[in-house]
């Protein structure tokens, strides 16, 4: 185990340390401490490491990781794991606002609330949150999973590509071109999987599934008139 | 951009440290506005009336001026010149008198109150909380700002907190759209803007739904309704300490609440050296809801 401490060390060194982490590397198991809300935490990984933060984070924890497991034991600020491409990030507290956004890959737990925004513009991630999520989450998302144990805020989904939704509780409102979709046994299949990697206390039929009614893909001529 | 602390004390024992703490938590929000800072502090009653001043020639401006205001009220008064501020201990009733003494001299005046004091300036936190020793200051609940502009000029005048009413101050991070038209309205119910900031147009509109008769809960609803943009507003007044954020909620905004304080950070780090920090709950203000706590 080796331990970074950022009341010593400057945050430049620490992620170049981590970054420095090759693919074949020994070091594999990495401690934080004291984070003190410190942005840009432990980004552009790209090894597979495992980096336990000791505390809370600043904006953009985790972001661009590839490959490694980040798991931050407090509350994470904004944009964590943001355009995250593979790998692992866990958030034992909550997220604050755009959590997961424009995630190419991998997957992102985040164990309390994540705010507004939470999968904005996914590509390809899969986020699962096991309290509540805010409004306008999962806005233009284009692909991957966003699993919501507890509640959805308002505009759910709005100007949704083919991102997959599943929400357990009550969704405050849709967001254009939202829809809820019949859950198939493939969707239950897909929800079972990251219900058990994430270690959700969760069975995937209590969800409902959400998705693009696909209306905005294409101009409608009926819609001239708007322009 | 911009930063915002708050810190609104329930237990004595930490009135001593009240600048110490907001002061750390200032200078830690520097990166997010480093244009100019400023601090309302909430002190000792004393039955009289406070007036903070300022000037740019605080040299020559506040020599004197104890005895000129002496003989223009006909009654004793106190100068505690810090800097280019000056905090002015009045007898009570006596505000509107001092006022127009202080509009004839051009003496700008920062805000009024039986227990507030405003200072604000140009400068990083760090040297402007230097200048006015804002470490030393004592109190039961204080609000800053560390500014990034966009709405107005970086001057003196244009630095949060602003103060628009007896012991009220307030301080926002974002920018307001509807603020010209605001202005008319305000201008004509008598709450007119001393500046071309957006941010006075908010201060102003919360002391006149005050004015009116509303509590600061319902002036601060008010806000969600009559003001159109990007806020998170932190509120200060003699008793009471409030926190709203526009619908959408872009603007970052953090709380925290142990049995010894309520705080208010634009972001965590500002919050992670209160005493014990570690055991308070933390939470982020839901967009569109008013948070407020009165003693």
């Amino acid at each position: 185990m080796q331990t970074i401490d950022m009341a010593t060390t400057p945050l430049r060194d620490l992620n170049a340390k981590l970054q420095a982490q090759a693919g074949q590397t020994n070091q594999t198991q990495w401690e934080i401490a004291n984070p003190k809300g410190a942005h840009a935490i432990a980004v552009g990984l790209d090894a597979p490491i495992e980096v336990t933060v000791k505390g809370s984070t600043g904006y953009y924890c985790a972001g661009m990781n590839k490959l490694a497991t980040v798991k931050v034991t407090g509350s994470a600020g904004p944009g964590v794991a943001e355009n995250m491409m593979s790998g692992t990030v866990v958030i034992e507290g909550d997220a604050s606002q755009y959590a997961g956004a424009t995630g190419q890959g991998g997957l992102l737990v985040i164990k309390g609330n994540a705010s507004s925004r939470c999968g904005i513009s996914m590509k390809g991630i899969d986020i699962v949150v096991f309290g509540n999520i805010g409004h306008m989450s999962a806005f233009m998302a284009q692909s991957g999973n966003l699993v919501v144990l507890g509640n959805a805020g308002e505009a759910l989904g709005d100007s949704l590509y083919e991102a997959r939704l599943f929400v357990r509780g009550s969704v405050k409102s849709l967001g254009a071109d939202c829809i809820e979709k019949e859950m198939r046994p493939e969707h239950i299949a897909i929800l079972q999987d990251l219900l058990d990697r994430s270690g959700a206390p969760a069975k995937p039929q209590e969800f409902r599934r959400y998705g693009s009614a696909r209306t905005l893909y294409n101009f409608h001529v009926d819609n001239a008139a708007a322009y | 951009m911009c930063g915002i602390v708050g810190l609104f004390l329930k237990t004595e024992d930490l009135h001593p440290r009240l600048g110490d703490l907001l002061t750390d938590m200032l200078i830690t929000l520097t990166d997010r506005g480093p244009d100019s800072a400023g601090i309302a502090i909430y002190g000792d009653v004393d039955g009289g009336l406070k007036m903070t001043v300022q000037s740019d020639t605080p040299a020559q401006t506040f020599a004197g001026l104890q005895d000129a205001l002496e003989t223009a009220l006909g009654q004793k008064v106190e100068v505690r010149v810090i800097d280019t501020h000056a905090v002015l201990s009045l007898p009570a009733g006596s505000g509107a008198a001092a006022q127009a003494f202080m509009a004839d001299r051009g003496i700008r005046v920062m805000g009024t109150g039986e227990c507030m004091e405003i200072f604000k300036e140009v400068g990083l936190p760090r040297d402007v909380a230097a200048r006015f020793g804002l470490r030393q200051m004592a109190g039961s609940h204080g609000i800053g700002h560390t500014r990034m502009a966009t709405e107005s000029a970086v001057t003196t005048l244009g630095a949060h907190p602003f103060s628009t009413g007896d012991d009220q101050c307030l301080v926002h991070n974002g920018s307001l759209s509807n603020h010209n038209a605001m202005r008319r309205v305000l201008t004509a119910k008598g709450f007119a803007p001393k500046t071309q900031n957006d941010t006075e147009v908010a201060a102003c509109y919360i002391s006149s739904r005050l004015a009116e008769g509303a509590s600061l809960g319902a002036a601060l609803e008010g806000t969600l309704q009559d003001l159109d943009g990007f806020f998170t507003f932190v509120v200060g007044t003699k008793t009471g300490f409030g926190v709203v954020r526009d619908p959408v909620a872009c603007k970052p905004a953090v709380m925290a609440e142990t049995e010894d304080y309520v705080a208010f950070g634009s972001e965590y780090r500002a919050l992670a050296t209160l005493p014990g920090i570690e055991t308070a709950r933390v939470w982020e203000p839901e967009p569109a809801t008013v948070y407020f706590w009165e003693r």
